[in-house]
């Protein structure tokens, strides 16, 4: 009652329109309408370019992430097409994006994109395997923030390289001081953590996926 | 005491009221961004695009500001146009905006701008407000580049991804990790403050 009355004694008699908030917030309401149809359009003009973005920076790394081709087979075109693999093993449930790569229609490989904890935050990897499924082919580090200088070397070729030529059955096992074992992975000195994430991931998705991938690759050949 | 004009609005921006080292705004991403030259230069150029499109789109309506209301007006307008330089980037530099993670969109809170909203563009014209959002954020790059260039040298001995020191600097990796942020700004501020202290303080009167 009390505010109702002082309302009325406040407001100017003559225009009371004037007060009200809709009124007073024209520009914020034109601005936030002009605004929404100018951010709309900046995203149908951009939104397929930052969208081809992100799949080609996984795409690109294909090629280098399968065995090296010989003979004829090296100069021909590599098509890829991507896949969603769902996977249930041990009560849990994880569906993987596998790219296949086939070159003149023979199965070159496949590179499966995984992800898990890091020691800062999530790590996403590449991990390239032979048409068998039998063989890790290469490793690529999509997307990681380890501590620079430490942990951040996880991204390096030549950390990368150690899981080129291991073979995909067996968990792959992390060592300090220089791992020579076929199933080992030295660790990045100062940076045991990040090192152990990586090939946990690795390993889970091995786990997950090599068996099937194995089945498929029996299953295209003639 | 007279609004200043456009030249002297540019020309303090850069650095008698250089947004970083004088009047200590925006300092979240200036930490944070320069641990490489090429996130340093992305990010000035990015304020750049945003503080001169929200200036002007400001001065242009400055006329119709209520006290009560301005402060949402200028935070949607700045929004808007850090949206729209997001956006951009992640069309056009990828790379850079995977890079600079949330600190672009974090644009939005960058203080600097609201500043120059409130200070300059709600009550000068548009081309005084675009010549201050030039200074301002040219001022702003220079402070970024400036922390980055003793940053990236000294973390990684090189300069924009190119290898300037020999291989044989030890790379002190702290300068490129958070506490590296903190030193090298510090000791610029005070390099920057005793410079100003040596020239008499003429320009503080």
């Amino acid at each position: 009652m009390n505010a109702a009355v002082m309302t009325t004694d406040t407001m100017p008699a003559k225009r009371p329109w004037r007060d009200n908030a809709l009124f007073q917030g024209w520009l914020v309401l034109l601005l936030a309408v002009v605004f929404g149809a100018l951010l709309a359009g900046v995203q149908t003009a951009l939104g397929p370019t930052i969208a081809a973005n992100k799949r080609n920076e996984t795409l690109s790394q294909v090629p280098a992430l399968l065995a090296p081709a010989s003979g004829a087979a090296a100069t021909a075109k590599l098509e890829i097409d991507t896949r969603m693999l769902p996977v249930s093993r041990g009560g849990r449930t994880a569906v993987y994006r596998v790219h296949r790569a086939r070159r003149d229609g023979q199965l070159a490989g496949w590179v499966v994109q995984t992800a898990g904890q890091g020691y800062a935050d999530r790590i996403e990897v590449l991990v390239g395997l032979s048409p068998e499924a039998d063989v890790i082919t290469g490793l690529f580090v999509l997307d990681q923030k380890e501590t620079p200088g430490l942990g951040a070397k996880i991204a390096t070729a030549p950390w990368r390289r150690q899981f080129v030529g291991k073979p995909a059955a067996a968990p792959l096992e992390v060592v300090k001081g220089g791992g020579a074992g076929a199933n080992q992975i030295d660790a990045i000195t100062g940076a045991t953590i990040s090192s152990r994430a990586v090939v946990a991931i690795v390993n889970r998705a091995l786990a997950d996926v090599s068996s099937q991938l194995a089945a498929d690759a029996g299953k295209a050949a003639p | 005491m007279s609004t200043p004009s456009a030249a002297q609005r540019f020309v303090r921006g850069i650095l008698p009221e250089n947004p970083v080292y004088r009047q200590m705004l925006g300092l979240c991403a200036t930490l944070a961004v320069t641990n490489n030259l090429k996130s340093a230069v992305t990010m000035g150029a990015a304020v750049l695009f945003v503080l001169v499109c929200a200036n002007l789109m400001v001065s242009l309506i400055r006329h119709w500001l209520t006290p009560h209301l301005r402060i949402v007006i200028f935070t949607l307008t700045i929004a808007t146009f850090v949206t729209v330089a997001d956006r951009l980037l992640a069309a056009f530099l990828y790379p850079m905006s995977k890079a600079l993670g949330p600190y672009i969109p974090l644009i939005i809170v960058n203080c600097i701008i609201i500043c120059r909203c409130e200070v300059c563009a709600a009550k000068q014209g548009p081309l005084t407000a675009v010549a201050d959002a030039l200074g301002q954020s040219l001022g702003f790059a220079l402070a970024l580049v400036s922390l980055a260039a003793v940053r990236e040298i000294l973390g990684t001995g090189m300069w924009f991804g190119f290898r300037v020191l020999p291989a044989a600097w030890p790379d002190w990796v702290i300068m490129v990790l958070p506490p590296g942020a903190f030193l090298t700004f510090g000791l610029l501020l005070g390099l920057a403050n005793w410079i100003s202290a040596r020239r008499g303080g003429k320009e503080e009167a």
